[in-house]
């Protein structure tokens, strides 16, 4: 993995990102930028994906369950060329096929319809159990968010996961901190999450920096050099990031975003581009 | 399509759910795509033989019924042909949002199967006693909703699911039903069964309803009054040239099905006939209310699911005319 790359390639989504939602002027940007350099990793050669070919049924796949982060999977894959940039445009617009919540039936490289959260990780672990069928060993990648997690769904996928045995899962959670009407820790406290996976069978690791891409592919590597257990990264993240003014902060889940505030934002990726 | 109506309607000898599994064995065995879930009723759905011959085409996930549901749907995804078990109740009510996004939303091909529909869950009573999950699948776009009635057409209409993309909702009694059709019927979907012709009024049967609607045309016969007898297995999408036909021949409708009269048969025919050949229907359900414990003898008669109400509805609407 060519570090700097990936770097550059997660501004670049940022950028993207931020553009689109700006474009119609509200949008899911906070959780959205939290998985900007997961997803940047993921595409930088971790998944078995070809562009030209999305469908190629033996390919690794993503399921993106917390489907509001839709945006930045858009913005990675119109960069990754499954469909053009100009598209990235239409998001949310009348009849679009980039609509705020991933559907594959719409979008070329998505992989599975999520939006109703907790869902995804089902899907996920349904995924897994075909390819196990298929005879193939690729991986199946499940993102969910912290606040989503909640969901007792996601839990009986993680039982299932485990009694199954799907060692060729890799799921993330992106541990940002902020749900929509509160800090998840004031709303809802998740306690150790990766401990409480490690607890229903799971390979759990934790990521301190869920923004540091090397610290991202080095848990991936760990989690693919064992082949026991269904594994989850906790990556620790900030919703929001990439844009100073929102980092952190509550409100960031769905919001207004201005002419100004993407260009403010857009001027702040320009400068760590230059920093690179 | 065409159907052979048995000559006479004795109780069968075979378990419906022993007509399941067999079908899906046979299926399996041609397409390696069948595949089988359970959220830990696969006794109950006789489902078991199915795991012996096919154990790593069976995902018999626990009691949790809304991951199952998802698990479908990803294997659906990945192009399976997922057969999905569970009571009826918990089928529809409990993973109902997982049906609709995963499932129907997402396009994809799952069959979910809801067993002992309405009164038929007797014993287990109230809590498990679906009369509302009709109605809560049904109006999900782009959903196939049916209930075979007997033997042969569950074995039939099992297979068409099998062939028919898209997600369906299928209603299985488990337990013997009295024979309706000869072996070598068939069915379409959308296409509702005529059981015995008739002049003065016309009676659509689903399910558990359709023997009795079969013995109230006898009794409505003795009296002079000819009742046509229609199976409306399929209840989504409607037969509605069959309800237009119905209205215009025989001039008075009466439904009878083993669910709430509310968003079920009842509400479904109303639909159809206020929209395009308003006339008089009475319906035979129940009428909004919750199951209760009882041997399915006592709740027949305990909610109005009797030829002996059929009668009844079926003079009242012809009071109407």
């Amino acid at each position: 993995m060519n570090v700097n790359e990936v770097k550059k390639f997660a501004i670049n989504i940022r950028k993207e990102t931020i553009k689109c939602i700006g474009n119609l002027g509200v949008g899911h940007i906070g959780g959205a930028l939290s998985v900007v350099d997961l997803l940047a990793v993921l595409y930088s050669g971790e998944m078995n994906i070809d562009p030209s070919d999305p469908r190629k049924d033996d390919r690794d796949m993503l399921v993106v369950s917390k489907g509001h982060a839709g945006p930045a999977v858009y913005s990675t894959l119109a960069l990754k060329g499954y469909f053009p940039l100009e598209m990235l445009a239409t998001l949310n617009k009348p009849a679009t096929n980039l609509p705020s919540h991933c559907d594959m039936n719409r979008t070329p490289g998505i992989d599975m319809t999520t939006g109703s959260l907790g869902q995804g990780a089902s899907s996920a672990m349904g995924i897994a159990c075909a390819n196990r069928l298929k005879g193939y060993d690729n991986y199946t990648y499940l993102i969910v968010g912290d606040g989503e997690i909640e969901e007792g769904e996601v839990w009986e996928a993680a039982l299932f996961a485990a009694a199954k045995k799907l060692t060729r899962v890799i799921a993330f959670v992106d541990n940002n901190k902020c749900q929509i009407d509160d800090y998840v820790q004031n709303l809802c406290a998740l306690g150790d999450i990766a401990q409480k996976f490690d607890s229903f069978g799971w390979y759990a690791q934790t990521v301190e920096d869920g923004h540091n891409v090397e610290q991202i592919a080095a848990a991936i590597a760990n989690a693919k050099a064992q082949s026991d257990k269904p594994s989850v990264i906790v990556l620790s993240t900030v919703k929001g990031k990439g844009y100073s003014k929102i980092e952190g902060a509550l409100g960031s889940h769905n919001m207004p975003v201005s002419a100004e505030m993407v260009e403010e934002a857009l001027a702040e990726l320009d400068a760590q581009l230059q920093a690179l | 399509m065409s159907v052979k109506v048995a000559a006479t309607h004795e109780m069968g000898k075979v378990e419906l759910r022993k007509v399941f599994c067999d079908t899906l064995l046979d299926m399996a065995g041609e397409d390696n795509r069948v595949v089988v879930l359970d959220a830990d009723l696969m006794n109950a759905a006789g489902t078991k033989p199915f795991r012996a011959a096919y154990p790593e085409r069976t995902f018999d996930c626990g009691v949790q019924e809304a991951n199952m549901i998802g698990v479908a749907a990803g294997l659906s995804s990945r192009g399976f042909i997922p057969f999905a078990h569970t009571f009826g109740p918990f089928a529809s009510r409990r993973a109902c949002d997982q049906i609709f996004m995963s499932c129907a939303y997402a396009k994809q091909n799952v069959k979910v199967v809801g067993s002992d529909p309405g009164i038929t869950a007797a014993l287990n009573g109230g809590t498990h006693m679906p009369f509302e999950d009709l109605g809560i699948m049904s109006t999900i776009p782009e959903m196939t909703v049916v209930e075979p009635c007997d033997a042969v057409s569950l074995g039939k209409i099992i297979r068409l699911a099998k062939e028919t993309y898209g997600t369906w909702y299928i209603r299985l009694h488990r337990k013997p039903a009295p024979v309706i059709y000869e072996a070598e019927s068939d069915f379409a979907v959308g296409k509702s069964c005529l059981l015995r012709e008739g002049t003065d009024v016309t009676i659509f049967a689903m399910g558990y309803l359709v023997a009795e609607a079969l013995k109230a045309a006898d009794i409505l016969a003795a009296e002079g009054i000819s009742a046509r007898v229609v199976d409306m297995w399929c209840l989504k999408p409607l037969d509605d040239a069959a309800v237009i036909a119905a209205a215009k021949e025989t001039g008075a409708i009466v439904t009878a099905e083993n669910h709430n009269i509310r968003n079920g048969l009842g509400s479904a025919v109303a639909s159809t006939l206020a929209l395009n050949c308003p006339a008089p229907l009475e319906m035979v359900g129940v009428q909004d209310e919750f199951g209760e414990v009882g041997q399915v003898d006592y709740l027949a008669q305990r909610f109005g699911l009797t030829a002996d109400e059929i009668v009844a509805k079926t003079k009242k609407v012809l009071a109407r005319k």
